[in-house]
């Protein structure tokens, strides 16, 4: 069996690369990887059909020696059109996880147009009211410093409140 | 009775493309794969009984081209075996399946594809089974595969994303070992049907022969989850819908096997495998269930004992004589029956405790005595207690080890004694944890062993202890259960003829020469 110099190069270059990037940490190269390494096995399959030749077509013209041997091509179309299945499946794979990493489960969420005008409403109406609560602080600071007391106070007891009991809580579990 | 050998894979795919369309009407779809799978599994038990009287594979040439040029499909009674248990497995986690859909109402389970994937799963693997060329059976595979790169996904939420990557890459790299493997063996023979290279194989130098039989061997042992290539599989089995974990558990990983079988004794037979696989098989059995004793989470815990008890089969498959490869056949059977029928039990008890892990599970024998029964018969039968199937596929292969002693053989059947209590040990503790165990003492428990344990990585559903609200189940989920386990007491029964059969086609097997005439009547080109 005699092959050529070039498709053995080739493929090994291209095995090597792919083996290599198929190791790294993300899933584009990985898939870029799986690419290489398909097609280097894709070609190694080619070359098992050894010597070049005339097209495989029986036509009466054409002597059976001629011709190459057309098994591995055969062979080679099927495993093409398989990886290329796989490879679909794998970009939306990648394309999900992507989703997940960057927008978390949340993305999922489907808002209607009533919603996204219910949330504008509520961002509009939550806008307001720091507007009126800015407005009061600067009410208080003009009377006096009287104010500040009694409005810092209570917001110092609400933030400290919910972590007292969990303190507890996790003595009691230990 | 030839007909119906392309059946077998033609009505999965029919049906799978008939499930497609019809996607809108959930009913239908679940009508028609059941007859599907229905049919399948009546014209598999038909073939068996034929092959079996006959003592002659079923031969079917596809699209009338005669081997080696065309395809040819060819049904021994080891490739009968295989596809009559599994067609029943598919049938009986189909039902799960379609119980556990009606139990959710269909709420967040994207069951119009479901019934496809589950269909063109069923084909790729009855495919696989019945391929008498090398790459119709790596197209079995990848339509397998591919279907199971789906199942395992469904839903596409994080964790089963996350082990998606892991199995997908690892299945990607097997694939491409064998393909590659297969691009060898047709230049070194010119020739993929596997009859003519059961003839061709034998007259290359030893030393290639070696090369073609390890390339195959790694392709496939990464899908049988062997050691040192098992790593991936208790990562990500257990993230997927428990009917879908039943399923790759009790059938993915015995394709791989069946691989094995397949091409060592047709091709390879030349091949000194014995003490490699032999070493292989018992540090599969060992490192497998070390790695189950340290799970709390019982998806995991079952399949590190998956991977532990393949470790059997490829012991069963290295001693090589017709003895040990009936026991071994005897033993997928077994292995595949009860390890399905264990995760779908598991299934159920995590509907009705509302977790798998045993630190959290607990006071379940009061609260589900039926599904406590059948846990308890699951696992005692894995574990090999006597009288059930577990124990006589183990006492088969061990027999058929002390009956071509060597020191390493007796060294095996030490490890498989041991592997077998310590899955006893693991089941049992599970048991104890989860069902024996009242439900007030759950809260507090702590012991040295509980501290050990390693829970799974994504036990992050349910609430803040991790116990999600208990969601009914439907009889169909528990009728499928139960039949299955109903099954594996059946191979107990009815073990004699079944260990007779196993004999009878191991004795197929180990005959090559008979596969091969079959194949070419008139002897091989």
């Amino acid at each position: 069996m005699s092959a050529s110099l070039t498709l053995v190069v080739l493929m090994a270059v291209m095995y090597g690369t792919g083996v290599y990037v198929m190791l790294e940490r993300s899933l584009t190269r990985i898939l870029i990887g799986f690419l290489l390494v398909g097609n280097a096995t894709n070609l190694l399959i080619f070359l098992m059909s050894g010597r070049s030749g005339e097209s495989p077509i029986i036509d009466g013209a054409t002597q059976p020696a001629d011709i190459v041997d057309p098994v591995p091509q055969v062979l080679m179309l099927t495993a093409i059109v398989i990886n290329f299945g796989v490879t679909a499946f794998i970009l939306a794979l990648i394309y999900r996880s992507w989703w997940l990493s960057n927008l978390g489960d949340e993305g999922d969420d489907v808002t209607s147009d009533e919603d996204e005008q219910d949330a504008a409403e509520a961002d509009a109406a939550l806008a307001f009211h720091q507007n009126l609560e800015g407005d009061d602080e600067a009410v208080r600071s003009v009377l006096g410093e009287g104010g500040d007391d009694e409005s810092d106070g209570p917001t110092d007891a609400r933030g400290a409140a919910p972590e007292e009991p969990s303190e507890r809580d996790r003595d009691v579990m230990r | 009775m030839n007909a119906l050998v392309p059946l077998l894979v033609i009505i999965p795919l029919v049906g799978a493309a008939i499930t497609l369309i019809l996607g809108r009407y959930p009913r239908v779809q679940i009508a028609i794969s059941v007859t599907a799978l229905t049919a399948v599994t009546a014209a598999a038990a038909l073939l068996l009984a034929e092959v079996d009287r006959t003592g002659v594979p079923a031969v079917v040439e596809v699209g009338a081209w005669p081997p080696p040029f065309g395809i040819v499909l060819v049904v021994d009674r080891l490739a009968a075996i295989m596809v009559v248990v599994s067609a029943l497995m598919l049938l009986g986690v189909l039902v799960f399946a379609v119980g556990q859909g009606i139990a959710d109402r269909d709420r967040d389970t994207p069951v119009s594809i479901f019934h496809p994937t589950y269909l063109i799963l069923a084909g790729g693997l009855f495919d696989a089974f019945i391929a008498g060329d090398l790459f119709n059976m790596y197209v079995g595979f990848e339509m397998l595969l591919a279907a199971s790169y789906v199942l395992l996904t469904l839903g596409g939420t994080g964790s089963r994303i996350r082990a998606g990557v892991t199995y997908v890459v690892v299945s990607l790299v097997s694939s491409l070992l064998f393909l590659g493997a297969i691009a060898l063996i047709y230049g070194a023979t010119g020739t993929v049907t596997m009859a003519l290279l059961s003839d061709r194989i034998r007259e290359l130098p030893l030393d290639v022969q070696v090369i073609l039989c390890a390339a195959l061997l790694i392709g496939f042992a990464v899908k049988a989850a062997v050691f040192p290539l098992s790593f991936w599989l208790p990562d990500s089995y257990p993230t997927a819908p428990a009917p879908v974990t039943a399923v790759f558990a009790g059938l993915l990983t015995k394709v791989g096997v069946y691989a094995i079988i397949r091409t060592d004794k047709l091709m390879f037979f030349d091949v000194p495998l014995t003490v490699p696989l032999l070493i292989i098989g018992g540090l599969t059995m060992l490192v497998g269930i070390l790695g189950a004793l340290a799970q709390a989470d019982v998806k995991r815990l079952l399949s590190f004992t998956l991977v532990s008890h393949i470790g059997y089969m490829i012991f069963g498959v290295a001693i090589g004589t017709e003895l040990a490869t009936g026991a071994t056949i005897y033993y997928i059977v077994h292995h595949i029956t009860v390890q399905t029928a264990l995760f779908l039990v598991v299934g159920l008890v995590e509907r009705v405790g509302g977790s798998t892990s045993i630190t959290r599970l607990g006071g379940l024998l009061k609260k589900a005595p039926y599904v406590a029964i059948l846990f308890f018969i699951g696992a005692l039968n894995l574990g090999g207690i006597p009288p059930f199937s577990g124990f006589l596929g183990k006492i088969g292969l061990f027999e058929a080890g002390a009956a071509s002693p060597s020191p390493l053989v007796y060294v095996l059947i030490g490890a498989g004694v041991i592997t077998s209590l310590l899955t006893l040990y693991a089941l049992m503790r599970v048991w104890n944890m989860a069902f024996w165990r009242p439900k007030e003492d759950v809260e507090g428990y702590s012991s040295p062993m509980i501290e050990s344990l390693q829970e799974s990585p994504e036990s992050t559903n349910g609430t803040a202890t991790g116990v999600a609200p208990a969601v009914g189940t439907s009889r169909l989920m528990v009728g499928a259960a139960t039949g299955l386990i109903v099954l594996t007491l059946c191979l107990t029964v009815f073990a004699g003829p079944l260990f007779a059969l196993a004999q009878r086609a191991a004795g197929n097997v180990a005959t090559p020469t008979a596969y091969v005439d079959s194949v070419f009547p008139g002897g091989a080109p």
